[in-house]
């Protein structure tokens, strides 16, 4: 994904895919939330 | 100051192989719980009950926290650019989180005092630096994206608000059974108090979370295939840096002061009046076409659209430029506002799409200042510069409400008024646009003698940030 440049002194790191899966979800799950709220209260304009 | 070594700036650089993927959750953690400021309104009527006070007094509350944002992003904007993300995210947290406590404090003892001084002013001040901190960081992170980044980060603030409010209803239900969110409704302060202590626990953690997984780029870090010299070639867009200090003696930095005072003051006027504008704009005689729920609806549907837009606009400015995206957030903006004045009141749907627009616009002009304010002064210290340009948002969160409050009380009683009546106030906001659209015109790229010297790098620049030269 990205490279630094670098020298030799500095440890190489590895970000595990999970890690970020994980984190995407955190944040995910209550914005997907949020929009589901805001989408069924928009529908009533819609609706009324 | 001095922050705790695991707050330490250079404790929190990234090693190479890190995933810079991981930075934009960190930004969300932060900017969907301080987001909640827009969802004040859910407990609002609760509160004027509770403490027997007018709605603006408890109005004030919010006002406060928006001023102390301002305040607050431009006195610390520095020290967060010097001590980093970590410690400015924690502190943010300590803030915000203290606000809450402090707030339900004076609900639960019927203080409104402390409730202007818990989320008035701590949380004001949680707010500030929280709002800077990881747009600067992502910055950093995506200097092939900016646009992208800080609106990946401003959407969040945006998101925090559609959180905030199913999601305190759902709480002050659970405290407070004989509420159930309807209109007419009202739940105890206690439901209240508890909401708070409640968002104190859950912003805690998930601040918390966002604190302890950001991290900075090391200074020679970039993305792969990532050349700055591509940079330099768009026009605006420097490689060279500006300090804070430097920034605010410039005429870019007030030109684009004004640019987002007036694109912030003209969103306001329609977001301060959604509700009551739309069912006044279809009103016949003393009652309106469009119902007290589709009016909900209309203020639901606009919130996403200021969430989207703050996405989608910033994004785009990557590929159009900084300066072309806010002549179209001005410009284009100004139409649909004469178009919402003029033929707004002729069908619904006209109504809906001109407003929906303008707010997209609202909302990307302010995801997409940060990248704008980095292509003018480069990376060094956007942070400080951002947080002294809020000041902007701070001044036009006064100045929106008490134009629009102030036509619309010469023009007749609140619940009679009608298409007609809005005319002046949207014409008037027609009037700031045009101003901020000349204003983006006049920007041009800043003069070298405001440039850092050369030999700054980002370690020494924190060492001494005010060792430029003034010049």
């Amino acid at each position: 994904m990205s490279h630094t440049v670098t020298d030799d002194r500095q440890q190489q790191t590895h970000t595990p895919v999970a890690l970020i899966g994980l984190a995407w979800t955190l944040v995910g799950v209550p914005l997907a939330y949020g929009l589901y709220n805001t989408v069924k209260a928009a529908s009533a304009l819609f609706s009324g | 100051m001095a922050v705790p070594s695991f707050l330490a700036r250079e404790r929190t650089i990234a090693r190479p192989g890190f995933n810079r993927w991981l930075i934009p959750p960190a930004a969300l953690a932060v900017h969907l719980s301080i987001g909640q400021a827009y969802a004040t309104s859910v407990y609002k009527n609760a509160l004027v009950e509770h403490f027997d006070a007018s709605l603006t007094e408890i109005g004030i509350i919010f006002s406060i926290a928006i001023v102390m944002l301002g305040i607050s992003a431009a006195l610390f904007g520095t020290w967060v650019d010097r001590n980093g993300p970590r410690a400015a995210m924690f502190t943010s947290a300590v803030f915000w989180v203290s606000g809450f406590l402090v707030g339900g404090l004076g609900i639960e003892t019927g203080q409104l005092w402390l409730l202007y001084l818990g989320y008035g002013v701590l949380g004001g001040i949680g707010l500030g630096i929280g709002y800077i901190s990881p747009v600067s960081t992502l910055i950093k992170w995506f200097p092939d994206r900016p646009g992208l980044a800080t609106g990946m980060a401003i959407m969040g603030f945006g998101g925090g608000a559609l959180i905030a409010s199913p999601l305190s209803r759902q709480l002050m239900n659970f405290y407070d059974p004989a509420y159930d969110g309807t209109a007419g409704t009202v739940p105890s302060g206690e439901a209240v108090a508890a909401l708070f202590f409640t968002l104190a626990v859950i912003y805690l953690v998930f601040m918390m979370f966002g604190a302890f997984i950001v991290r900075v780029p090391a200074s020679d870090w970039r993305p792969a295939g990532f050349d700055p010299s591509s940079v330099k070639k768009k026009s605006l867009v420097t490689s060279e840096n500006v300090s804070a200090n430097n920034a605010i003696k410039t005429p870019q930095f007030w030109l684009l002061w004004t640019v987002l005072f007036c694109n912030v003051t003209a969103g306001i006027g329609i977001l301060e009046q959604a509700a009551p504008m739309i069912q006044d704009f279809f009103r016949d005689g003393e009652l309106s076409t469009v119902a007290a729920a589709s009016a909900a609806g209309f203020v639901g549907l606009l919130s996403l659209f200021n969430m989207a837009g703050r996405f989608v606009w910033s994004s785009t400015s990557d590929f159009i430029g900084r300066k072309p995206i806010y002549m179209v957030y001005l410009g284009i903006g100004a139409v649909f506002y004469v178009l919402l004045a003029t033929v707004g009141s002729t069908a619904t749907w006209l109504f809906v799409l001109c407003a929906a627009v303008i707010i997209s616009f609202y909302g990307g002009g302010f995801a997409t200042v940060p990248a704008y304010l980095r292509d003018l002064f480069g990376t060094y210290q956007v942070g400080a510069i951002h947080g002294r340009l809020l000041t902007a948002w701070a001044a036009a969160g006064v100045a929106g409400p008490l134009i629009v409050n102030g036509v619309l009380d010469t023009q007749g009683t609140p619940g009679q008024l009608v298409a007609a009546n809005y005319r002046p106030a949207l014409f008037i906001m027609v009037g700031l646009l045009a101003v901020g659209f000349v204003a983006n015109l006049l920007i041009k790229p800043v003069a070298e003698k405001y440039w850092e010297q050369k030999a700054t790098t980002p370690a020494t620049a924190r060492a001494n940030p005010e060792r430029s030269a003034v010049r």
